[in-house]
């Protein structure tokens, strides 16, 4: 493995969808083991960052490089990503009447660390714990996947597949938004669990400084427009959260 | 009539249905096709009748050759059946077996593939399994028979059972009520005959399996289970059928009696090859507090025209009819629930669950009534349609006919669409396109599979597993 071994390179990504142009040149690297974190106002792209590198189909990519590992995730499938470690916590995760936690989970890491990991003692224990890391009560997994969840259920319900599907990758995507405080240093309680002392890296998307001060990133990006327009250290954040984005807007003088 | 040996052209155009295989037809007596006067005491003769149960079928016949197709359903299908190229008996066997060892061992290899001695081992508690037109084995398990339970084919149990048989036989679903209930009554053969005594509860699911395995055979099968007061039965059948190019018929009749204080629930999964007409009547009567419970499953044939219906008839009797319906190419699901409340302080619940893909179609056709003098009813309804592509139909004809006030009733319906959110974040946990599909017409089924006993639950995912296969555009 080479030093500047890049877990996630992102070169000039340019994405649209319908015809509007949505993504303007993105360049991001993630090294192993780093976390990141994008902040942004609404509508600044955050979600279709995420969304481009977990290949959902509604968005085109008209030009760039986006690779995990030196492999081109954008010849990819969605679930082939997936299987190569690539993570997306929601914003809005998608409910699926019917569908037992309990079922979906054993599935879900089957189909992603093989059938082997999804089965057995070490797999209930590694459930067991998390649950009980994450303040899941074991009532949770006879129920329907994101049905009638309140919004901390789903943000931590996210979570728990993260801890659960050990991926080289995590994106999240406003895991912290909605959530109290307690839920907010139980969710990043489990971020650090899953990414910290591992190899693996993450790409927390948020509107607060708050998750940050418990995941403590290595690098903050400021998302405008669809453009990366600052990159600094975890102090970033609070200088976002005082001064907001105009001093950061294009033609502003700072 | 003719009879044929062993017949190995039988083997050809097995299709691609994937449960689909069948041996040699090895039937000794075989009809020609077409019905008559004739051909209806052949059949009653052959099977050594009573005079009462030969002038049933007569009438019968009557009723069905004078009584014009149903107007509803699906009435251009309908018209395509060629009643004239339906053979309307087969015996495979000569007798009922009791041994599993002298059942004939081309049948056994089909049973085999069905399943069936593995089944038995862990949780039958009897087993009728219908080979064409006849139940070629029969046990009864020992604990069974010391509780006085009586499970016989319905031959069988005409012979054996004779004033039972007549007592109840028609009771609840007479020839005249439809046409296919006339052409059942004057053809039948085969089907269950099951009577609990009072106090037993028949906890094991008791299972048959049959299937169709002629070209141009029709299944007419029979069904009577009486439970007695304060009896409990959990009655399963399931049926899987290879393709035949010609088209084939299945119409059965299942009556259920429930006395006072009694529970029987019946549990179907049907799987019928594509050209399968699927016409069956299914009616239970409910006395005093007992409880009848339909659980449903149409996944296979051409056209499916089936409507289980309970009549309350004692005071605070309970129905329930829970269905599914998948339609994929070529098939029409029509089903529903009828549910009559006749006496007071009654109760019904009615979940229809209905997928169609492919230019499928389903359709939920329900009547709930309630009659003037029943009090204090409550009844239920909830009809939810999945539609998969823009080819496919749903359809709901929900009617209520409630003459008490003091009626409780509840509607809902929905229709629904898989969203590419929902595909996508099920792919993003690494499922493919036609996986994530499959996790939410399962889970779309669930409320109805939960209901069903383990192996079917486990068959029914699969199957649904594999109709999604290659279903990605
Ligand atoms: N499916 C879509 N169709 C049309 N426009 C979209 C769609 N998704 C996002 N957009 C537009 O793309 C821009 C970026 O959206 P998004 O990435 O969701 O922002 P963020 O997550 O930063 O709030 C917004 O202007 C939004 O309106
Ligand atoms: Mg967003």
């Amino acid at each position: 493995m080479s030093k500047d071994l890049k877990l996630l390179n992102i070169q000039d990504l340019y994405a649209c969808i319908d015809d509007t142009s949505i993504l303007k040149g993105i360049n991001l690297e993630i090294k192993p083991g780093e976390i990141h974190a994008i902040m942004g106002r609404n509508g600044s792209g955050k979600t279709t960052t995420a969304n481009i590198i977990m290949g959902h189909p509604d968005y085109e990519v008209e030009s760039g490089i986006v690779e995990l590992n030196g492999e081109n995730l954008l010849e990819m499938e969605t679930w082939e990503r997936a299987r190569e470690g690539v993570f997306l916590s929601f914003q809005y995760p998608q409910s699926v009447p019917g569908l037992q936690v309990g079922n979906f989970l054993r599935k879900s890491v089957a189909a992603i660390l093989g059938e082997e990991a999804a089965k057995g003692k070490e797999f209930r224990n590694k459930l067991k714990e998390s649950m009980k890391e994450l303040d899941i009560p074991s009532s949770f997994l006879g129920r329907y996947v994101n049905d009638g969840f309140s919004g901390g259920e789903k943000k931590r319900f996210e979570i728990l597949q993260l801890m659960l599907m050990k991926p080289k990758l995590a994106i999240l995507d406003e895991t912290d938004s909605g959530l109290d405080i307690d839920g907010i240093r139980t969710v990043a309680k489990g971020i650090n669990a899953a990414i910290r002392g591992t190899e693996s890296g993450a790409l927390i998307i948020t509107h607060y400084s708050r998750i940050l001060e418990h995941v403590k990133p290595d690098k903050i990006h400021v998302l405008i427009s669809g453009k990366i327009v600052k990159t600094g250290g975890p102090e970033l954040a609070l200088e976002l959260e005082e001064r907001g984005y105009d001093w950061l807007e294009e033609g502003s003088e700072d | 009539m003719v009879v044929n040996m062993a017949d190995s052209d039988a083997r050809e155009a097995v299709g691609d249905y994937k449960a689909g295989w069948h041996d040699p037809e090895n039937s000794t007596i075989r009809f020609d096709a077409g019905l008559s006067e004739k051909v209806v005491r052949d059949i009653s003769e052959l099977k050594n009748e009573p005079e009462w149960m030969t002038e049933m079928r007569v009438k019968a016949f009557k009723h069905f050759d004078e009584r014009p197709m149903p107007t509803w359903g699906n009435m251009s299908m309908l018209k395509q059946i060629d009643f004239e190229s339906i053979c309307y008996y087969l015996r495979s066997s000569k007798a009922t077996e009791n041994d599993w060892e002298d059942v004939p061992e081309d049948i056994r290899n089909t049973f085999d593939k069905l399943g069936i001695p593995d089944a038995e081992q862990k949780w039958l508690s009897g087993v009728t399994a219908q080979y064409e037109s006849e139940a070629v084995y029969h046990s009864i398990r020992e604990d069974l028979e010391k509780q006085g339970v009586i499970f016989l084919d319905m031959d069988s149990g005409l012979r054996e059972y004779e004033e039972l048989v007549k007592e109840w036989f028609g009771s609840v679903v007479p020839y005249s009520d439809n046409k296919f209930s006339a052409l059942n009554t004057a053809v039948w053969s085969g089907g269950s005959f099951i009577y609990v005594p009072k106090g037993v509860h028949v906890e094991l699911p008791v299972q048959a399996y049959f299937r169709i395995n002629a070209k141009n055979m029709g299944q007419f099968e029979r069904t009577l289970i009486i439970a007695d007061e304060g009896s409990s039965i959990h009655y399963v059948e399931g049926c899987t059928a290879p393709t035949y190019s010609t088209d084939s018929l299945h119409s059965a009749v299942v009556e259920l009696i429930a006395l006072p204080g009694a529970h029987i629930r019946y549990s179907t999964v049907q799987n019928w090859s594509a050209n399968v007409y699927n016409l069956v009547t299914k009616r239970g009567i409910a006395h005093e507090k007992a409880k009848i419970e339909w659980v449903d499953g149409n996944i296979g044939s051409k056209l499916t025209m089936k409507y289980p219906s309970v009549i309350l008839k004692g005071e605070g009797s309970h129905a329930e009819v829970i269905s599914v319906a998948y339609s994929g190419s070529g098939q029409h699901q029509d089903a529903g629930a009828k549910i009559h409340h006749l006496a007071s302080n009654t109760t019904s619940k009615i979940l229809s669950k209905s997928i169609s893909k492919d230019g499928g179609r389903g359709s939920y056709r329900g009547l709930v009534k309630v009659s003037p003098k029943a009090e204090n009813c409550k009844l239920n309804v909830v009809c939810d349609a999945l539609i998969l592509d823009e080819d496919s139909r749903s359809d709901t004809y929900p009617t209520m006919e409630v003459a008490n006030p003091t009626a409780r009733c509840e509607h809902e319906a929905s229709v629904s669409k898989v969203s590419d959110n929902q595909l996508f974040y099920l792919m993003s946990r690494g499922h493919s396109e036609e996986e994530a599909l499959a996790l939410i017409v399962n889970g779309f089924f669930e409320p109805f599979t939960r209901e069903l006993p383990m192996e079917y639950a486990v068959e029914l995912n699969k199957l649904m597993a594999l109709e999604m296969e290659g279903s990605i555009g």
